[in-house]
């Protein structure tokens, strides 16, 4: 007899059927219809109509028919909410029960029923099981905390939860601290700003404590929020790292990874003369070792991070080389992991065991391994300048196996080769040239012949070969094109008598016949140069090429050290930080690896200990508004933004005139690009140009800031530029910007950056429907193309009359951004004070009436922390800003200012700022906000905030 | 946290779904199958699949898929630790973990993965606890469940939850104390082509099966505890006793259980056992190429080696085999292109061989690649890294317990290139 019957029953009649059995007088039978209830429920049929009929089985004695009833409402509470009401007075009487497992069972189920109306119940049994005697009622009662934050986050802050829940921290019992700060971090996750987890030495001592004795998923909560906290000095870290040790033996895989993040990150205050240091590097690789015997799923999850830590310290598995050798079974997602950290992991004292296996995988089956492994050669090659040329013989001696891909991919290599050695390798030039043939992938064929061209001089044939290439020149791919040119001028500069009509040929296909602007561009580059000066065009042309870097796939170090604090999370399979893929409006916290205390005198002398500490103290959290994508700041990998964007525009402005003049001068500097493909339009050329579209609007702006030189009040606050769209998104587009209103007029000041190796061209701009209608009022206007490594400022005037869709969060705006390139789409959040409109001022009485005509409902409270203002300045601020204070009045030493404003699409937003002047200790100010809208509270919030706090 | 979990088949079907937080609609495997389409084999899907709002975290065990949602940063290795042990408690309670069996023991399945999480968090995922709560599926207690009106739902509060060991439970008794400790290790290694070691590594485990009545408190020691330098213990093991004396000091769990992992790295010298003399050629599809191999003993220390298994996966082009072993089966299959070859136990004075000839496929050519011979084998009463057992003594306990321990070692993933 087993459980597949109640799958088997699918006749028309069957809920009908369950039905009787559920009300029958037998408690077998109606057991036996709750589990076919529960199957159906299962395999996704809809038994919902059952609802009445389940519920009445929930007054037993029968355990197992508890929880079957109980498994059932969690289903289908959502839908049938009135119906779950009938269960909350089960519930309470259960969460009375002597038994300690039936009342923690009863608060369990009652926090995963999503109905609101129930969770007004839970409450006041929530609070007693938080308190109950029994740890195992305890640690489930944590939990509950966390799933009703989900439901109804007011609610669990308005009933003290979370005060509650903070004490659990100092529970006897570690298996309830361990869920207290699972629950926690799960509620502070959709707080990032809140400071819920308050971490000082004591409770890090309690966590430390509970630490050895909780159950292994314990552990890991608790090793994560060890890794927030942030030690005042090394002696604590050190005291921190050598309890948490021991974690590393654990047979939890994530709960090892979980120490190694602890350790990797106050390892980063340690001083590396300590002999505690090196005791730790060494214990830290057994156990990543470890990680590589297990399922092949964890095994890709530890090599990711692996990843990451051999970059950070490389010293760790520096010696642990042959663990990442491939056996031929492994998944093809391990098998690429392990190579790219073999390649990590190369020096010149292991390259020839990572060659031999090398040339062992390329002659596997996989052709996406073999592609890598060969590729991996060639970064071997460049990145241990003694192993050079072995690579090169084992990449010869792969061509000799004349398997097709891998001689184009070695092809593709050898060319890499030779921009880092230049003039030592041109002997094996002739075994290339005898695969020209066989070649049919653009990168390979571009490889090829670049190589062709670049040593036209020592290539006997080089004219014939390229003329071969070139009979089929409109079939070839752009790569192939662009290469093919550039390789024949050269050829026509090093050998000028016999190819004059080749190049004629190519110069007339690329310019006359061809649509591709870029192709075409540098096309009527080369023949101008060559009819003009050859002299030039030879020194052009022919220029010495930087070398390439060792190496160029290396993680910013920036970014490599945010990530160590991200160890064992999702961020790290990605190597992305959170803000670049975590979903929602919310802020996200950003990491940062402790500052390295000075070594040992810093512990005797008290005056330094405090100097590396307030740093530490205060996480960077950006505020909510400062947007999810703030913090990709970090990731900029350009300079950064130079003085005030206005006056870098106007200086600019005078650039135009040399357009005309410094050309040709110009252009004789630039050297020919890294990979050879940014041929199109010189930098310097295109860069006058493109401010063309700045002037007009910079001027204005000029004006306006004269004026309120001046101190009249126009102008908002303008949040610094933030990076909204990531280099590495978006193909080598950077964007950065911000908000501002001046005048009545809103504008979106942006700042493109070109960080690839290609010109850009046709920008344009287009923005989703959002909350407020906002729309560009003018074409993006980028007047030239945009070359590599230039910074272009626009400003796009805005209108708020597009189509209106409401947003979430409120102030979300998505925008597409076209060039020649792709399309990219980001979204922003603007502040919301650049859509207060100047005519905000509300009329006293009107003010009085409207504040008491909205109900009390609409009303939010905020609190602006640590906001040292006193009534006038605050007052100018918000002034400036577009709010304007009505009246003000002093009630028992504090200042109340009744202040309105008014959105762009007419809504009326009241507000009472209450301040305390004279008081340094109570620097916070409150903030009562009265709204038609309730929803725009929190950003209008988060709007007086940035105002009065910058 | 854990917001659901799906397992699907092979072929592609959803057969059943658990949520512990609010539903998710199932569509959400869409980009599951998506990436399962682009992987060519079941094993080359990757465990990590962004979807625009979730979080796919999947292993695949037993020709199922277990894909996890999780919609927040969550530790991947966390989820994915869950869900293996999942797979461990299926096969712990029903034998064998199948698609027919978890459908044939659904409610059980249900009720196990509702109290392995509660809103995502782990709850009781001890097998020894999850038994208490929910006892196992067994001929005899169906019948006795049907007859009398029981459930297999334990009442009581599993004492063990709450105590300081949580991974026993209070009140243990047995007739017959016995208390059996297995040493087992699989030795991972590649052989190149000339026969000389690439790498080679051991992973150890002591695996326990301890039936002792009350609390017993156990010490075990090592005749060369220095051998343990990369281990990964049982909650239940004391640290700090192992740190300062290198011993083994616990309260065992009840009944089976993995008292420690360990692992001998590739430093190390590590004995291989056996070597694989092999000629594989093959030919243009006009004549026939000459494929032999033979099995033979290395480092054994005077042990026999058992079990022996060769297998090996034949490149495309191969149309046929036509092979004549000394002794044991083989079988070649044409479709999958897989050799395999049964040997059995080797006997030194006269090695295994299998000797034949290969044909490939009319107009194939020569194959790029040559094949790669696993080997699985075992050696009884042999713990190849030498590693010992001195002593194990009991406290806590009037009894005299029954001790017994064996020694084994495997091949783990043991290749040899061609």
């Amino acid at each position: 007899m087993t459980d597949s019957k109640y799958f088997t029953t699918t006749k028309k009649g069957e809920i009908f059927e369950l039905k009787a059995e559920l009300n029958s007088d037998k408690k077998e039978k109606k057991k036996e219809a709750v589990k076919k209830v529960i199957a159906s429920m299962t395999v996704g049929k809809d038994v919902s109509a059952l609802f009445p009929d389940v519920v009445n089985c929930m007054q037993t004695d029968n355990l197992e028919l508890k929880k079957l009833v109980y498994l059932y409402l969690m289903n289908y509470a959502k839908s049938q909410p009135d119906m779950a009401i009938m269960a909350v007075n089960t519930f309470v009487k259960d969460c009375e029960d002597p038994n300690p497992l039936i009342r923690a069972l009863a608060v369990r189920t009652m926090g995963c029923i999503r109905v609101d109306k129930i969770t007004e119940y839970l409450c006041e049994p929530l609070r007693k099981c938080l308190k109950d005697e029994d740890p195992y009622v305890r640690k489930t009662a944590a939990v509950c905390v966390a799933k009703l934050h989900d439901i109804n986050a007011q609610l669990v802050e308005d009933q003290g939860f979370l005060d509650t829940l903070k004490d659990l921290i100092s529970d006897s019992n570690p298996m309830v601290v361990a869920n207290a700060v699972a629950a926690l971090s799960e509620i502070a996750e959709s707080h990032p700003s809140s400071n819920l987890l308050d971490l000082n030495p004591q409770s890090i001592n309690k966590l430390l404590t509970a630490l050895n004795e909780c159950t292994e998923w314990g552990q890991i909560f608790i090793l994560d929020c060890l890794a927030n906290y942030m030690p005042k000095d090394d002696r604590e870290a050190q005291s921190i790292c050598e309890r948490v040790t021991p974690r590393l033996s654990h047979a939890n895989s994530a709960v090892v990874l979980s120490a190694v993040k602890v350790l990797m990150k106050f390892m980063e205050m340690l001083s590396k003369d300590l002999d505690y240091y090196g005791t730790l590097l060494k214990k830290l690789a057994p156990p990543l070792v470890t990680l590589l015997s297990a399922e092949p799923e964890l095994q890709y999850v530890a090599l990711r991070n692996i990843n990451l830590i051999v970059q950070k310290r490389p010293e760790i598995l520096k010696h642990e080389m042959k663990v990442f050798f491939v056996k031929y079974n492994d998944p093809i997602y391990v098998k690429l992991e392990k190579l790219d950290i073999m390649i990590r992991l190369a020096s010149q004292a292991n390259i020839a065991q990572v060659l031999a296996e090398l040339k062992e995988y390329a002659t596997e089956v996989d052709v996406d391994f073999v592609r890598k492994a060969v590729r991996a050669i060639g970064r071997c090659a460049i990145k241990v300048e003694q192993s050079a040329e072995r690579c090169v013989s084992t990449l010869l001696d792969l061509i000799q196996t004349k398997v097709n891909y891998v001689v184009q991919e070695a092809i593709v290599v050898i060319k890499d080769i030779f921009r880092k050695y230049p003039n030592k390798y041109e002997s094996v030039i002739a075994t290339l040239c005898e695969n020209l043939d066989s070649l049919d992938e653009p990168e390979a064929r571009a490889a090829m012949i670049w190589i062709v061209g670049e040593y036209a001089e020592r290539i006997d044939n080089a004219d014939e070969l390229l003329e071969s290439f070139l009979e089929g020149f409109h079939d070839e791919s752009t790569q192939v094109q662009l290469q093919l040119l550039t390789a024949i001028v050269k050829l026509f500069l090093k050998k000028p008598t016999e190819t004059q009509e080749l190049v004629q040929q190519v110069l007339s296909l690329a310019t006359q016949d061809s649509d591709n602007p870029d192709l075409r561009d540098r096309g009527y580059i080369y023949w101008r140069l060559l009819s003009t000066d050859p002299v030039a065009a030879k020194e052009v042309v022919l220029a010495e090429k930087p070398l390439i870097s060792e190496e160029t796939d290396l993680i910013e170090p920036t970014l490599l050290d945010e990530l160590i604090c991200y160890i064992g999370t999702l961020a790290s399979v990605y190597h992305k930080p959170p803000s670049a893929f975590v979903e929602g409006g919310r802020g996200v916290v950003h990491k940062s690896l402790p500052p390295r205390t000075a070594s040992s005198e810093s512990t005797e002398s008290p005056e330094t200990a405090p100097a590396g500490a307030p740093s530490g103290d205060q996480p960077d959290v950006i505020p909510a508004q400062g947007d999810l994508l703030g913090d990709l700041l970090n990731l900029d990998l350009g300079p950064p933004v130079s003085g005030p964007p206005l006056a870098a525009s106007s200086i600019q402005m005078g650039a135009v005139d040399l357009l005309g003049g410094g050309l040709d001068s110009l252009m004789g500097d630039e050297p020919e690009g890294i990979g050879d493909t940014n041929f199109g339009v010189p930098p310097a050329a295109a860069a006058a140009p493109a401010r063309l579209g700045a002037p007009i609007s910079s001027g204005l702006s000029d004006l306006f800031d004269l004026t309120s030189g001046v101190g009249t009040l126009s102008g908002s606050y303008v949040a610094p530029k933030a990076v909204w769209l990531p280099a590495m998104k978006a193909k080598g587009l950077e964007i950065s910007g911000t908000f501002t209103r001046q005048v009545g007029s809103i504008s979106m000041d942006l700042q493109l950056t070109n960080k690839a190796l290609q010109v850009m061209t046709d920008f344009a701009i287009q923005f989703n429907r959002n909350s407020f209608g906002l729309a560009p009022a003018a074409p993006l206007q980028v007047h030239a193309p945009l070359s590599p490594n230039q910074t272009v400022e626009i400003s796009l005037p805005l209108n708020t009359v597009g189509s209106v869709m409401k947003m979430e969060p409120l102030n979300n705006l998505q925008v597409a951004v076209k060039n020649n390139i792709d399309v990219f789409y980001f979204s922003t959040l603007y502040p919301l004070h650049v859509l207060f409109v100047e005519d905000g001022k509300m009329d006293r009485q009107m003010f009085l009436a409207t504040w008491k005509d909205i109900p009390n409902e609409n009303e939010a409270q905020f609190q602006i922390r640590d906001c040292p203002l006193n009534t006038e300045a605050a007052s100018g601020k918000l002034q400036s800003s577009n709010i304007f204070t009505i009246a003000k009045r002093n009630v028992e030493g504090q200042d109340m200012l009744y202040q309105s404003l008014k959105l762009t699409n007419g809504i009326w937003v009241l507000a009472e700022l209450r301040i305390q002047p004279g008081n340094p200790s109570f620097m916070d100010l409150e903030l009562s906000l009265k709204c038609r809208a309730p929803e725009v509270s929190q950003h209008v919030y988060q709007a007086y905030e940035t105002i009065l706090k910058n | 946290m854990i917001h659901s979990l799906f397992l699907i088949n092979s072929s592609g079907d959803i057969f059943l779904e658990k949520h512990w937080k609010s539903v998710v609609s199932r569509s959400v495997c869409d980009y599951f199958f998506e990436a399962q389409e682009r992987a060519t084999e079941a094993e080359n899907v990757p465990p990590v699949i962004p979807t625009p709002h979730h979080y796919l975290l999947s292993v695949y065990r037993h020709k199922i898929f277990f894909v996890a949602v999780i919609q927040t940063e969550v530790p991947p290795l966390f989820v994915i630790e869950f869900l293996h042990r999942v797979v461990d408690t299926f096969q712990d309670y029903f034998g064998v973990c199948s698609e027919p069996v978890i459908k044939d023991n659904v409610v059980v399945v249900y009720e196990v993965l509702e109290e392995m999480l509660d809103n995502g968090f782990p709850l009781a995922t001890e097998s020894n606890i999850l038994k208490e709560l929910i006892k196992p599926p067994t001929i005899l207690r169906t019948v006795v469940n049907t007859i009398t009106g029981s459930t297999n739902v334990g009442d009581q509060l599993p004492t063990g939850q709450l105590s300081v060991v949580p991974w026993r439970r209070t009140g243990v008794k047995y007739t017959n104390n016995e208390a059996y400790f297995d040493v087992v290790e699989e030795i991972d290694a590649i052989i190149d082509k000339s026969g000389s070691t690439v790498t080679a590594e051991i992973q150890g485990v002591i695996d326990a099966c301890v039936k002792l009545t009350g609390m017993p408190d156990l010490t075990l020691s090592f005749m060369n505890p220095r051998l343990l330098d990369d281990v990964s213990f049982h909650p239940c093991v004391r640290f700090k006793r192992w740190e300062s004396e290198r011993i083994l000091s616990f309260i065992p769990p009840d009944g089976n259980f993995r008292l420690l992992s360990y692992h001998v790295s590739a430093q190390n010298l590590v004995a291989i056992p056996v070597y694989v003399k092999h000629s594989i050629n093959f030919r243009d599809s006009s004549s026939l190429g000459r494929f032999e191999i033979t099995v033979g003993p290395k480092q054994t220390m005077g042990k026999t080696i058992e079990g022996v298994i060769v297998t090996s996966q034949m490149p495309k082009g191969v149309l046929n085999m036509s092979l004549t072993p000394s002794q044991g089966t083989h079988t070649f299959d044409p479709v999958t292109k897989m050799l395999s070859w049964d040997v059995g136990k080797i006997n030194p004075q006269k090695l295994p061989s299998l000797k034949g000839t290969t044909s490939l496929q009319a107009g194939a050519s020569k194959p790029d690649e040559n094949p790669t011979i696993n080997l699985q084998f075992k050696i009884q009463q042999l713990a190849i890294s030498g590693l010992k057992v001195n002593r194990l003594d009991m406290y806590g306990e009037k009894y005299k317990p029954f001790k017994g321990i064996k020694y084994m070692t495997k091949a783990g993933k043991f290749q040899v290139r061609t």
